[in-house]
């Protein structure tokens, strides 16, 4: 324990002792590796489960006709949505930072916000208009909609802080506006436009409600399907498994990107603000096009939702009889669910976490990468991983709340680690080493120095997690206990039997605290909720 | 320094913010749970239903008012909780299982994972209805049907057998939630009257001419929109259409197929006690609520089920052509068996 707080060179360099572990504090180190373990388990669970047959079964069960059908809807779905996706989130937001167009604040908390409306919803909104925004141009329709923030937040930031020299000095030779943004200002957000489009691909491979309602037939979709068919185990995890190869792929793709922003300014002093093009007389199809992005977008799923407030549906129809204990009931298990998960997921995440920030050890290193994996891994493969896992070697959580609680800390520990990362980088090591020279624990270091100045950083996680939680449909579905609901799941039960009327008061209530959430966030700790994506 | 010094204030509002997250959390936790903490003392049936939900509330609601025993209800897709029992084996939670149709209870029972059911409760059913080895009993039951729109084909039209839809001509005119477990058994029923071989030309056909629906609601509300001229599915979600636009605004008719055509075949919604309930005894009790006069008069007086009630002399809500005027293809629930042809099919037609 005492090589615990020897922080000497606060960052140590890797591999210097004899054993792997060396100079690395053991219990931390243990605990990291077991939450390690934990999110590597259901990947481990999917390849045997997929693979545990002859080579030519698995061959010939990999090798069918809906395999390449699935590949090509979702290729083909991926590609159409992050182009549009690209295309729309630059263009709202090139408006909203480089013109002078009017209302830009407005437009500035609206664009971001359909991010607080989960996929699921907006489907069931555009689905009980009429049938026909169901297939392939209903769920380009609805996910891009739902997806353009995540390339909106990222270009308009890059946008704000371009440097305006590179621009000014462009026009001045002779650019017109079009070459001048082709030329100089592409160039300098692709990065941000690249970054988000990967976003928007890894959405949609991982999506399985807005695809399920809209009846369009992806690998989530799929795999749920052989699941509800009654086949065994092995027939969804080898599709899960082609699906987990993709969304690994976006994940790579992400992490190269990361590493290749290199568009800072070399002058010194502080760069003023861009300057803004005037939109002159094309001002009023510009603001005609914004409204209809938000009517799409907004506009049609809270206005469903408030219509079908006001209707019932026939006996016939409903799922349930509409009743304030039920509302009350799924709410607070929604809430009760996020809480007791954004403390979990908080709590799991900090060893991997403090040990990234502290030591660059190749364990460490390692264990950081294992704690982002999960954001390639869709809720549906997770929930049959835990499933098989519970029933074979965890019998007890079967079925309970607190496999469910487990299966929201793996999915969401990403959120958590990436926020504490931040404020833990923040806190000096000296303050540490004084507290454990003047004699304190190093539990009592953790307790009066760390999470003091880390709390931004783990409110910031917690709010995150709960807000992804309380939004989340596909692992609740399949994990949740015997008999309860969450706002989620009711919503899901009554609009795949076209009671909208009944799903309408969950919708509500749902998207009410989906939006408080981001606000809380956006306002108190200064985040976006792209982050919770 | 100094800034992040301040951060340790004991004002700060973020220490505010942890509290009220404190006491909210631990208000709701006691408000969720303890309700379900008080309900774990009451002796707590746990039941597995593949049948619709408002079927299930009406007659759990039911049971729950005359036994005193509370129900909580785990639902999902038949075959899908079969394979979920298959899994959990001796270690099961649930103690009755209720499906749609009986090839999941066949499946089970060919696992030995289904006790058997009191011959009280198996008397009250004919025979046909209920598994040969006495280890599921049927509930209710459904017909296949065809829907179509008036407006794009006339009755006159229709084929006289669910085989003719395969034939070019319905190309774009039918439509089909073909991967459905109320759909296997008429697969099924295929292969047995026409062989393995046949049966798959006939799904690739259906496949080719289909407009593929993931719900028989969806596909229902498809054929009275005039989005496509042919539905087969249950007449359940037919009705049940009906029954919410009201008679006058409905557009789509439903057509029975005669002759004892595989189209027209019969679902049996079964329920059976599991081998290793943890509630034996209540369980049976359940089972027998089911196919008790009570039970089997409020679904056939019901607005919210259009299936016919199998208990003895039950008459079917008057809505439902009766019963015993239909000409259901000549096949047992033991020749039709379990879902295993069907998938197979399914999988070689590449629908799955």
């Amino acid at each position: 324990m005492s090589s615990h707080y020897n922080l000497a060179p606060a960052r140590r360099r890797a591999g210097g002792g004899f054993t792997l572990w060396a100079g690395l504090p053991k219990p931390v180190l243990l605990l990291a590796a077991l939450v390690s373990l934990l999110i590597l388990a259901p990947f481990i669970i999917t390849l045997t489960d997929a693979f545990h047959g002859s080579l030519a079964h698995t061959m010939t069960l990999l090798w069918r006709p809906i395999t390449a059908k699935l590949l090509l809807n979702t290729i083909c779905l991926g590609a159409a949505t992050t182009l549009i996706c690209g295309l729309v989130g630059t263009a709202a937001a090139w408006l909203v930072e480089r013109t002078d167009l009017p209302g830009r604040r407005l437009w500035a908390i609206l664009a971001p916000l359909p991010l607080a409306i989960p996929a699921f919803i907006a489907s069931y909104a555009w689905l009980s208009i009429n049938n026909v925004f169901e297939g392939a141009t209903g769920a380009l329709l609805v996910v891009s909609a739902s997806y353009y923030p995540l390339v909106y937040l990222p270009v308009a930031a890059a946008l704000r802080n371009l440097d305006p020299s590179l621009e000014e000095s462009a026009r001045t030779m002779g650019a017109t506006p079009w070459q001048c943004f082709y030329r100089v200002t592409l160039p300098q957000i692709r990065p941000a436009l690249l970054g988000g489009m990967l976003l928007v691909v890894l959405h949609v491979l991982t999506e399985f409600g807005a695809f399920a309602m809209l009846r369009f037939r992806t690998f989530t979709t799929a795999i749920y399907a052989e699941y509800t068919a009654g086949f065994a185990a092995d027939q969804g995890a080898l599709l899960a498994c082609v699906l987990l190869v993709l969304c690994l792929l976006c994940l790579v793709g992400e992490s190269l990107l990361r590493g290749h922003h290199s568009y800072a300014r070399v002058g010194q002093g502080a760069a003023r603000a861009p300057l803004r093009y005037p939109l002159g007389r094309s001002r009023l199809p510009v603001l005609a096009g914004l409204v209809l992005l938000c009517i799409v977008t907004l506009g049609v799923p809270l206005g469903l939702i408030g219509f079908w407030l006001t209707r019932h549906d026939a006996a016939a129809i409903a799922t349930s009889a509409m009743s304030l204990s039920l509302l009350w009931t799924a709410t607070a298990h929604s809430l009760g669910y996020g809480l007791i998960a954004a403390i979990a997921t908080t709590l799991i995440a900090l060893p991997i976490a403090w040990l990234s920030v502290r030591y660059r050890h190749t364990l460490v290193v390692l264990m950081e990468r294992i704690s982002y994996l999960p954001r390639g891994m869709p809720g549906i493969v997770l929930a049959l991983a835990l499933v098989t896992l519970s029933l074979t070697i965890a019998r007890p959580i079967y079925q309970s709340a607190a496999l469910l609680i487990i299966a929201y800390a793996i999915i969401f520990i990403p959120l958590a680690v990436v926020s504490l990362h931040a404020s833990l980088l923040q806190i000096q090591p000296r303050l540490e080493q004084s507290a454990r020279a003047l004699g304190l624990t190093p539990i009592k270091v953790m307790q009066r120095i760390v999470l003091p100045l880390a709390a931004p950083g783990i409110g910031a996680a917690m709010a995150l997690v709960f807000l992804s939680v309380t939004t989340e449909l596909t692992t609740t579905l399949l994990l949740i206990p015997t008999g309860a609901q969450t706002l989620a799941t009711q919503v899901w039960a009554s609009s795949s039997t076209f009671a909208f009327a009944t799903a309408a008061p969950y919708a509500a209530v749902l998207v009410g605290i989906s939006m408080l959430a981001s606000w809380v966030l956006a306002n108190r700790f200064g985040r976006s909720p792209i982050d919770a994506q | 320094m100094y800034s992040t010094l301040t951060r340790l204030h004991p004002h700060h509002p973020g220490r505010l913010a942890l509290k009220l997250v404190a006491a909210l959390l631990c208000g709701l936790l006691f408000c969720v749970f303890s309700s379900e903490a008080m309900a774990a003392n009451k002796p707590t049936l746990t039941l597995y239903s593949g049948q619709h939900q408002q079927t299930i509330r009406l007659l759990v609601d039911a049971f729950e008012k005359a036994s005193g025993v509370s129900v909580k209800v785990r639902h999902g897709d038949g075959p899908e909780l079969a394979n979920t029992i298959i899994r959990e084996n001796k270690a099961t939670p649930a103690d009755v299982f209720i499906t749609e149709n009986s090839p999941e209870l066949q499946h089970l029972q060919e696992r030995h994972l289904l006790a058997s059911i009191d011959s009280s409760t198996l008397a009250q059913v004919p025979a046909q209805y209920s598994s040969g080895k006495g280890r599921w009993v049927g509930v209710v039951a459904r017909e296949n049907v065809l829907t179509y729109n008036p407006n794009m084909v006339a009755k006159s039209a229709l084929p006289a057998s669910v085989l003719d839809l395969a034939a070019p001509q319905w190309k774009g005119k039918i439509g089909i939630h073909l991967t459905s477990p109320d759909i296997m058994p008429l697969i099924r029923t295929v292969a047995l009257k026409e062989g393995h071989d046949k049966a798959l030309a006939w799904l690739k056909g259906i496949k080719r001419n289909a407009k593929l629906y993931q719900h028989s609601s969806g596909l229902v509300a498809a054929v009275n929109n005039g989005d496509v001229a042919i539905g087969i599915s249950n007449s359940y979600y037919y009705y049940r259409l009906r029954e919410q636009l009201g008679n006058n605004k409905i557009v789509s008719r439903v057509y029975h197929f005669a002759n004892h055509d595989p189209g027209g075949l019969i679902n049996i919604s079964g329920a059976a006690v599991l081998k290793y309930a943890p509630h034996p005894k209540a369980a049976q009790q359940f089972v027998a609520f089911l196919v008790s006069h009570k039970a089997q008069q409020l679904l056939a007086a019901s607005r919210i089920d259009f299936e016919y009630p199998l208990r003895h002399g039950m008459p079917a809500n008057p809505q439902l052509k009766p019963l015993a005027t239909l000409s259901p293809p000549k096949v047992t629930v033991t020749q039709l068996g379990d879902d295993s042809e069907a998938l197979q099919l399914l999988q070689e037609a590449g629908l799955l």
